[in-house]
């Protein structure tokens, strides 16, 4: 029997990074474009060992700007594709993500997030692209953006950035930091059937009737790809359905940049992951996501202990962020903490939602993700 | 006659998307010469236009991805080349065209331009050169002459121009022509050649621009400025690119490189071969 190659088997020992790339081929990955840097590179050199096995493409670029305007020429060439990078390289992205979201391109951005601003510390974890994930390109629109706090979760949520890219017609971005990129850790890889995967979906019309940008009742456009024989243009001016650019009718940029915000508004709940901990009878929750959730959980658990009725609200997806959840869970709470790699972006998001409940921010930059301790005595704090 | 009549019974209605004319060029643009000659090419060669790609970037020149009735791609500004490589690679049975301009290709996209034709990916660049930033009102660019005039050299330009076919060539390109837009049959078979050739091929088209850079510069109407070309081309084949600098006297067209080296998708299909044969060896034992 000819053996799988794209889907590992079994219980692996990996690390974040080479977790992803596995993710990646398992959610059918064929395309790999990029450019090396610390702390995302062992993600490329696993691409590129593991993708020629496969049949794929491993393709360096010379920089990060080019690296995903392949990536989203070889998603139109009907391949899943993907890239990796860190902050400095996530800057040079930010101009095609924005053709990425006019276009409606699948496709997968893992950003390793590192310290900045700048070249900053290649090697040290960070929070600190949060914002920029969510606004960095010009214009509107709204972005889907996954935190995984474990390698397994490298990758499983890798290949649930996949499905979400391709259900959606958008990139997705994978929002990790260099202390899960580098952990090593145990990842069982689930029997390939088990596996599920999503493929966008195909026009269902004759060529001469295809309409590239139509939408969907799921606010989606049906995805043809170059070679099939539609024959279409895609464009990153502002287009109507046929994909004609209309660059001074207000009424189709009005009706454009809407459906891309709505396609992602509209199906928040069905996009959002999040997890509740102890929070039934919680009076103060901290809202964690990424590594930093890992310290939180022991932190509740530490406070728990001692009668503190407190409880995590983890985010698993960060983008879209999950407004009316955090506003419910607000209501019920004394407070909430929010410990944060950066010096307070996601924290913004909470406050807003929050209202008039105390939201305490627990900033933390450098070498080291937060300790259990600190977020536990901020706990303490809070609830006095 | 009505406008959908003549785009109807037009020799070449099935190459264009007649909803997307009239075209926004001016008259007298190389423009419209070079889109011309390049469905020409196609014609002629009976390539199938369900496997043809046209990708093009930012400014007057980038909307012809928009106009050819293949499929087309209108990428940011620059990046024409880099998309270009991503679709090339993810599906070599595309035939995979960049028709840009010599700002998009040269100062905003130089990088890719000479990383592709390094790794000699099996794509074809046409540059509509016209020396200048057309559709922002006639600014200098990497292929401006000296001294020439333009909304940002209002004294006259100090930076020296790149001489194009010299770095395509230095950079690796296997096919590299120029011509100018009066030379269409030229055009058209260098056009042809390089869809017939497997590598990173360039080809520069001079084109006039007598909306802006030709009336700033006192060059006259377009009739004037095809003269021009006709006085002062000159046709040499196998000329050395990096003497063929374009001076006010004169401008040296024709193939100046026509080699054969293994392309970008070649090399990696055969790498992917051997690992995968390796693989197997090693499963079977």
């Amino acid at each position: 029997m000819e053996k799988n190659r794209a889907v590992l088997q079994g219980t692996h020992f990996l690390s974040g990074d080479l977790a992803c790339a596995e993710g990646a081929l398992a959610a059918g990955c064929e395309f790999f474009g990029g450019y090396p840097i610390t702390p995302a590179t062992e993600i490329a050199e696993r691409m590129a060992s593991r993708l020629p096995e496969i049949g794929g493409v491993y393709l360096q670029m010379e920089d990060e700007i080019a690296s995903l305007a392949a990536v989203i020429g070889a998603s139109y060439a009907g391949k899943k594709a993907m890239t990796a990078t860190s902050g400095p390289g996530f800057s040079l992205m930010q101009e095609n993500i924005g053709l990425a979201i006019m276009t409606e391109t699948p496709l997968v951005i893992v950003n390793i997030m590192r310290g900045g601003p700048s070249t900053g510390q290649p090697t040290m974890p960070s929070q600190q692209d949060v914002m920029q994930a969510r606004w960095g390109s010009h214009g509107d629109y709204e972005i889907i953006a996954l935190a995984p706090s474990s390698v397994q979760e490298m990758f499983d949520l890798t290949i649930e950035s996949f499905n979400l890219a391709e259900t959606y017609r958008v990139p997705v971005m994978l929002l990790a930091d260099a202390t899960i990129g580098h952990m090593w850790e145990r990842v069982k890889i689930p029997p390939k059937e088990e596996i599920h995967l999503s493929w966008r979906k195909k026009p269902e019309v004759a060529p001469d009737k295809y309409k590239p940008f139509k939408p969907d009742e799921n606010l989606v456009p049906p995805m043809a790809c170059f070679g099939e024989g539609y024959r279409f243009h895609a464009t990153g001016l502002t287009h109507n359905e046929e994909g004609a650019p209309a660059t001074v009718s207000s009424e189709v940029q009005d009706r454009l940049v809407r459906r891309l915000c709505n396609k992602i508004r509209r199906n928040t709940k069905k996009i959002m992951k999040i997890e509740e901990i102890m929070l039934d009878d919680a009076e103060i929750v901290v809202l964690a996501y990424g590594i930093t959730s890992r310290a939180a959980l022991s932190a509740v658990r530490m406070v728990r202990k001692e009668g503190i009725k407190a409880g995590l609200l983890r985010l698993v997806t960060i983008w879209p962020f999950p407004e009316e959840l955090v506003a419910q869970i607000a209501k019920k709470s004394r407070a909430i903490v929010v410990p944060e790699m950066n010096c307070g972006q996601l924290v913004r998001e909470v406050e807003r939602a929050a209202k008039t409940t105390p939201v305490l921010l627990l900033s933390k930059l450098g070498e080291e993700p937060h300790r259990p301790s600190e977020i536990s005595s901020a706990l303490r704090k809070a609830i006095k | 006659m009505k406008k959908s009549n003549i785009l109807q019974n037009h020799p070449f209605a099935k190459y264009l998307r007649q909803d997307r004319m009239p075209h926004i060029w001016c008259e007298g643009c190389g423009n419209g010469i070079l889109l011309n000659s390049f469905i020409n090419a196609l014609d002629e060669l009976s390539i199938d236009l369900d496997k043809v790609v046209v990708v093009s970037g930012i400014g007057c020149i980038g909307r012809a991805a928009g106009y050819v009735n293949v499929d087309s791609f209108h990428t940011t500004h620059g990046r024409a080349i880099a998309f270009a490589t991503g679709v090339k690679l993810a599906n070599p049975e595309l035939k995979v065209v960049v028709i840009s301009g010599d700002g998009d290709l040269f100062a905003i996209g130089g990088n890719h331009f000479i990383h592709a034709a390094r790794r000699n990916v099996d794509i074809k660049v046409i540059c509509a050169n016209n020396f200048t930033y057309g559709m922002t009102g006639g600014q200098y660019g990497p292929t401006t002459p000296l001294e020439s005039w333009t909304t940002t050299t209002p004294y006259g330009s100090i930076e020296h121009p790149f001489n194009l076919v010299h770095l395509a060539a230095a950079s690796g390109a296997i096919y590299v022509a120029r011509w100018t837009a009066l030379q269409v049959r030229r055009l058209k078979n260098s056009i042809k050649k390089s869809l017939q050739k497997e590598g990173f091929s360039f080809i520069e088209v001079i084109s006039p621009c007598p909306t802006i850079y030709d009336r700033y510069n006192k060059l006259g109407t377009a009739t004037d400025v095809m003269r021009l070309f006709k006085q002062i081309s000159q046709v040499q084949h196998g000329y050395d690119p990096s003497k063929a600098v374009i001076t006010k006297n004169q401008i040296m067209v024709g193939e100046f490189m026509d080699i054969e080296k293994p392309s970008y998708g070649r090399l990696l299909r055969e790498m992917t071969i051997r690992v995968q044969e390796k693989l197997k060896g090693e499963e079977s034992k």
